[in-house]
C-alpha cells in the first residue's frame, strides 16, 4: 500500500476496507476462523459455563514503555475473563480509527495485538473497523470482547468472599498508571517506569487447577487502582477489609515518581496484576503457586476480610494507627499541595 | 529515598507515639496551619493515636480552600474565553465556583492544561503562540518564588503570550487575623514545613511574643510530625513557650533570602480576599507595574464578579477552626467529594475532604 | 501547599548570578530523574548534594551536617531523653 494514512474510505466496507483487511489485518492476525471473514464466527461449544466480557481502550499516548494500546486491549479482556475463573477462548476486535491516523502506527499496533494473541493462545476470531472524520476521534479506539468457559465446580465472585479470607496482590502497584501519567506532556521524567500489561490467565488456571475450592474472588485493579477494587469487593461481600501498609508492594521508581507528583500508588491503574481473595487455610499454598509463576513473582498478602462496617477498607499504618481508604472520585491528578 | 525513608522508620515512630502520650500533661488545642500537615496526619494514622487531651484543628493553609468564590468564577470565565489557554496545578481542576468548575469548563471546550510546574506553563505558551496562556496562580510562599522566577524567565525570553493571574497569599498575615478573633482559642501552632523553608522559622517569633503561642515548625514524615506534636505538648505543659524548628534539614531561622528576593522583584503586597475570612490587608501579592505585561488581570481586563457564598456552607468557620466538618449540616449530605459545595471538600487537603477520606472511623 | 521531596543532584548548569542563563539541575531519586530549576534555591548546589524540590523548583539545598543533626534529634526523642530540645 502506498497510502500513508487512514482515509474515510477504509471504514466504508468497500475496496479500500478490503485492502486494509487483506494487506494488514490478515497479514498478522491470521487464523482459519478470521480468514473466513464471515459476518460472525461460529465456534465449538465447550463444557462448563460461558463467560463473556467486553472492554474499550482509549489510552493516550497509544505507545508507552512496556506496551501499547493493542497489547492492553488483548490482555485486558483476557484478564477480565480470567478473573471469573474462565479459560479465555477467543476475542473480537473492534477498531474506530480517526481519519489521518498514520498507517505505520496502525501496523505496529496490529502486530502487537497479534503477538499478544499468539503468546497468550487466545486468537481474534472476528472484527470490525470504522473510520471517523479527523477530529472526531483520537487516532485509535479499540474494543475487545471475549468469551471463555468456566469449568463446572468453579464459582469466583465478590459475593463469595468470607470474613477471615486473605487478600493476595500478585505484584507491585501503580506501574501502568504512573507510566501513562508521566508520558503526558509537561510531566515527563526519566527512569525505569513501564506499564505492567500482561495476560494473567495462565497463572489463574494453575491456581484454580490446584485450589479449585480455596479461591473465592479475583479482581484486576485497573482504573481506580487497588483502592477502588478493594472497595468494590468489600461493598459486594458486605464485609470490611483491613490492609497492612507495610505489605503493599511498590517499586522504588514508582514510589519516587508518585512522591514527586503527589499521587498515591493505591489509586493508580494496574494492567497486569490481580487481587486474589483466598480462604485463610489455603493462603500459603496460593501464594506459593503465584510466586512460582512469572506473572506473580512479587505476589504478597496485603490484607484480609473481616466482619465490620460493610464496604469499608482500612489501612493499618506502621505506627499502630489507621485510616480509611475510600474509592476514587475522579482521575488522579498531579498536585502541589 | 534518602532523607525520607529514615523519617518514616516505624522503629523510631512507635516509641514517639508512646512519648506523645506521656507528653500531654495539660489539655491543648493546636492549629495545623498547613493543609499538607492535615493530610499527612490523617494518612499516617496519627489522628487515631492522638492522646486524650490533644485537640488538632485545621487552619487556613490550604491555598485552594481559601481561594474566594469570585476568584474561582474569574478563573472559569477566563478559561471560557476564546483564544485563552488556562494552565493550572491539578489541585484546582475540580474546585467549584458558583456554577461549575474548570473541569466543567474543559468539558465544554475550554483549553485547560494541568501542569506540574509553572515553567511547564511557560513552555506551553512558547509552543502555542496563537493562545494567550494564563497560569492560575494559587499558593503560598513555597510556590510563589517559582512563579516569580517563571515570570522573570518569560521577560528574559521575550515571551508575549504568557501571563499569571495572581491570587497568591502570604502566610503569617491570616494567622494574625485569626488570632485576633476572640472566638478562637488555641494554645499552639503546628507551623508549615516548606513555607517556612522560604520565610524562615523566625517569622513566627512575633506570634510567640504577642499571643504566647507555642510554635513548632515540623516536616511531613511520620517521625517529623510526632516529634513536632510532642514538643507542642511539652511547651504547653511546661509553659516554656518558644519557636522550635524541628525541621532544620529544610528550614533555617532566616529562610531563603534568594527566593524572597525573587518574589519581591516581581510581586508587591496587596490586599487579598480569603474565603471565609474576608479581605485581609496586605495578605496577598500582585504583580508589579513593570511586569504588567505578564499580569493576566491587566491583559484581560478582568473585573471580579460579585459571587455569593453557597448557603449553609461553613467553610469559613471550618478554616478558622471554630467548627469541624461534622458541625456543617451539608457535610456528607449535599456536600461530598463527588459533589462538592465548598473548596474545603474538593481540595485534596481540604479539611472536609480529609475528614471524608480518612476520618470516618 | 507543601508537597516537596529531596532529590540528589547529578548535573548543574547556569550561573547563579545571571538569570539570563538557564539555571537548571538534573536530580534523581530511586532511578527517577528530572530537570528542575535553580532560580530560587538558597545555596547553589554541588553534584551529589540533595535539593528539596517543589513544583519543579529547588527551594532549599540540604546541608548534610544539618540533616544528620535532624535525624539525631528524632532518634534522641525516640529514646525519650528527658531534656527538652530547643532550637
Amino acid at each position: 500500500m502506498s497510502q500513508k494514512t487512514i482515509l474515510l474510505d477504509h471504514g466504508s466496507g468497500g475496496l479500500a476496507s478490503q485492502e486494509l483487511i487483506g494487506n494488514l489485518f490478515l497479514k498478522y492476525l491470521d487464523n482459519p476462523i478470521l480468514r473466513g471473514l464471515e459476518d460472525s464466527a461460529v465456534l465449538e461449544n465447550q463444557p462448563g459455563k460461558l463467560a463473556f466480557s467486553t472492554d474499550s481502550y482509549v489510552v493516550d499516548p497509544i505507545f508507552f514503555p512496556g506496551g501499547d494500546i493493542g497489547k492492553l486491549a488483548v490482555h485486558g479482556t483476557i484478564n477480565d475473563l480470567a478473573m471469573r475463573g474462565a479459560k479465555p477462548l477467543c476475542l473480537s476486535l473492534g477498531l474506530i480509527l480517526e481519519e489521518g491516523m498514520d498507517l505505520v502506527d496502525l501496523e505496529k499496533i496490529i502486530q502487537s495485538i497479534a503477538q499478544s494473541c499468539n503468546e497468550s493462545g487466545v486468537p481474534i476470531v472476528t472484527g470490525d473497523t470504522k473510520v471517523v472524520p479527523k477530529g472526531k476521534g483520537d487516532k485509535i479506539f479499540i474494543n475487545t470482547s471475549g468469551i471463555g468457559f468456566v469449568a463446572d465446580g468453579i464459582d469466583i465472585s465478590s459475593l463469595n468472599a468470607k470474613a477471615g479470607d486473605n487478600i493476595i496482590l500478585s505484584g507491585t502497584m501503580g506501574d501502568h498508571g504512573i507510566t501513562i501519567m508521566t508520558r503526558r506532556a509537561g510531566i515527563s521524567m526519566d527512569g525505569k517506569l513501564e506499564s505492567d500489561t500482561m495476560a494473567l490467565h495462565t497463572m489463574v488456571a494453575k491456581l484454580l487447577d490446584q485450589l479449585p475450592e480455596g479461591i473465592h474472588t479475583m479482581r484486576d485493579p485497573t482504573r481506580g487502582g487497588v483502592a477502588t477494587s478493594l472497595n468494590e469487593i468489600a461493598a459486594n461481600s458486605k464485609l470490611s477489609i483491613e490492609l497492612k501498609e507495610e505489605d503493599l508492594p511498590v517499586t522504588p521508581e514508582v514510589r519516587a515518581a508518585c512522591e514527586i507528583l503527589g499521587l498515591e500508588p493505591l489509586y493508580l491503574a494496574n494492567e497486569g496484576k490481580c487481587l486474589v481473595v483466598v480462604q485463610s487455610d489455603k493462603t500459603d499454598q496460593a501464594l506459593a503457586i503465584m510466586k512460582g509463576c512469572k506473572e506473580g513473582k512479587d505476589a504478597q498478602v496485603i490484607g484480609k476480610l473481616v466482619e465490620g462496617k460493610a464496604g469499608r477498607v482500612v489501612i493499618n499504618t506502621p505506627i499502630g494507627g489507621s485510616r480509611v481508604v475510600t474509592p476514587l472520585h475522579g482521575e488522579p491528578l498531579p498536585r502541589i499541595c | 529515598m534518602k532523607y525520607v525513608d529514615e523519617y518514616r522508620d516505624s522503629k523510631l515512630a512507635k516509641p514517639l507515639v508512646a512519648e506523645l502520650q506521656r507528653s500531654v500533661t495539660k489539655p491543648l488545642r493546636v492549629m495545623e496551619v498547613c493543609g499538607s500537615h492535615t493530610m499527612a496526619i490523617f494518612r499516617n494514622g496519627i489522628r487515631t493515636v492522638l492522646p486524650e487531651g490533644f485537640e488538632l484543628i485545621s487552619g487556613p493553609g490550604c491555598p485552594v480552600c481559601v481561594t474566594s468564590a469570585p476568584h474561582m468564577d474569574a478563573f472559569i470565565s477566563m478559561a471560557d474565553k476564546p483564544g485563552v489557554r488556562v494552565a493550572i496545578f491539578g489541585d484546582l481542576f475540580r474546585v467549584p465556583g458558583t456554577s461549575g468548575s474548570l473541569a466543567h469548563a474543559s468539558s465544554r471546550g475550554a483549553k485547560v492544561d494541568i501542569v506540574y510546574s509553572p515553567m511547564d506553563a511557560l513552555e506551553l505558551a512558547i509552543k502555542n503562540p496563537e493562545d494567550l496562556v494564563v497560569f492560575l496562580g494559587v499558593g503560598f510562599e513555597t510556590t510563589t518564588p517559582g512563579i516569580a522566577a517563571t515570570i522573570m524567565s518569560a521577560k528574559i525570553r521575550n515571551v508575549k503570550n504568557f501571563t499569571v493571574f495572581s491570587t497568591h497569599k502570604v502566610m503569617p498575615a491570616p494567622l494574625e487575623a485569626l488570632l485576633s478573633d476572640p472566638q478562637l482559642k488555641i494554645d499552639g501552632l503546628l507551623c508549615p514545613g516548606h513555607v517556612s523553608s522560604i520565610i524562615g522559622a523566625g517569622a513566627y517569633q512575633p506570634l510567640v511574643d504577642k499571643y504566647n503561642l507555642a510554635c513548632v515548625v515540623a516536616g511531613f514524615e511520620t517521625t517529623d510530625l510526632l516529634n513536632g506534636l510532642i514538643l507542642l505538648a511539652r511547651q504547653v505543659g511546661s509553659g516554656k513557650i518558644a519557636v522550635e524548628n524541628t525541621y532544620p534539614r529544610a528550614v533555617t531561622w532566616e529562610g531563603n533570602a534568594r527566593a524572597q528576593k525573587m518574589v519581591y522583584e516581581i510581586f508587591e503586597p496587596a490586599d487579598m480576599e480569603w474565603r471565609g475570612l474576608g479581605v485581609i490587608p496586605k495578605s496577598g501579592l500582585k504583580i508589579r507595574e513593570n511586569y504588567s505585561d505578564f499580569d493576566a488581570e491587566k491583559r484581560l481586563d478582568i473585573t471580579l464578579p460579585e459571587a455569593e457564598e453557597a448557603k449553609g456552607c461553613r467553610c469559613g468557620a471550618i478554616l478558622k477552626g471554630i467548627d469541624t466538618p461534622i458541625a456543617c449540616h451539608l457535610f456528607d449530605t449535599r456536600c461530598t467529594p463527588a459533589n462538592p459545595i465548598g473548596p474545603c471538600m474538593v481540595s485534596s487537603e481540604g479539611t472536609c475532604a480529609a475528614y471524608h477520606k480518612y476520618g470516618r472511623s | 501547599m507543601c508537597l516537596a521531596i529531596p532529590m540528589r543532584v547529578t548535573k548543574v548548569s547556569g550561573d547563579p548570578d545571571d538569570f539570563t542563563t538557564s539555571q537548571i539541575a538534573t536530580v534523581d531519586a530511586d532511578g527517577i530523574s528530572k530537570e528542575i530549576r535553580l532560580d530560587v534555591v538558597d545555596r547553589w548546589p554541588e553534584i551529589g548534594e540533595y535539593l528539596i524540590i517543589h513544583a519543579g523548583f529547588a527551594i532549599h539545598t540540604l546541608e548534610e551536617k544539618v540533616a544528620k543533626e535532624n535525624i539525631e534529634l528524632i532518634r534522641k526523642m525516640a529514646e525519650a531523653m528527658p531534656e527538652e530540645l530547643l532550637r
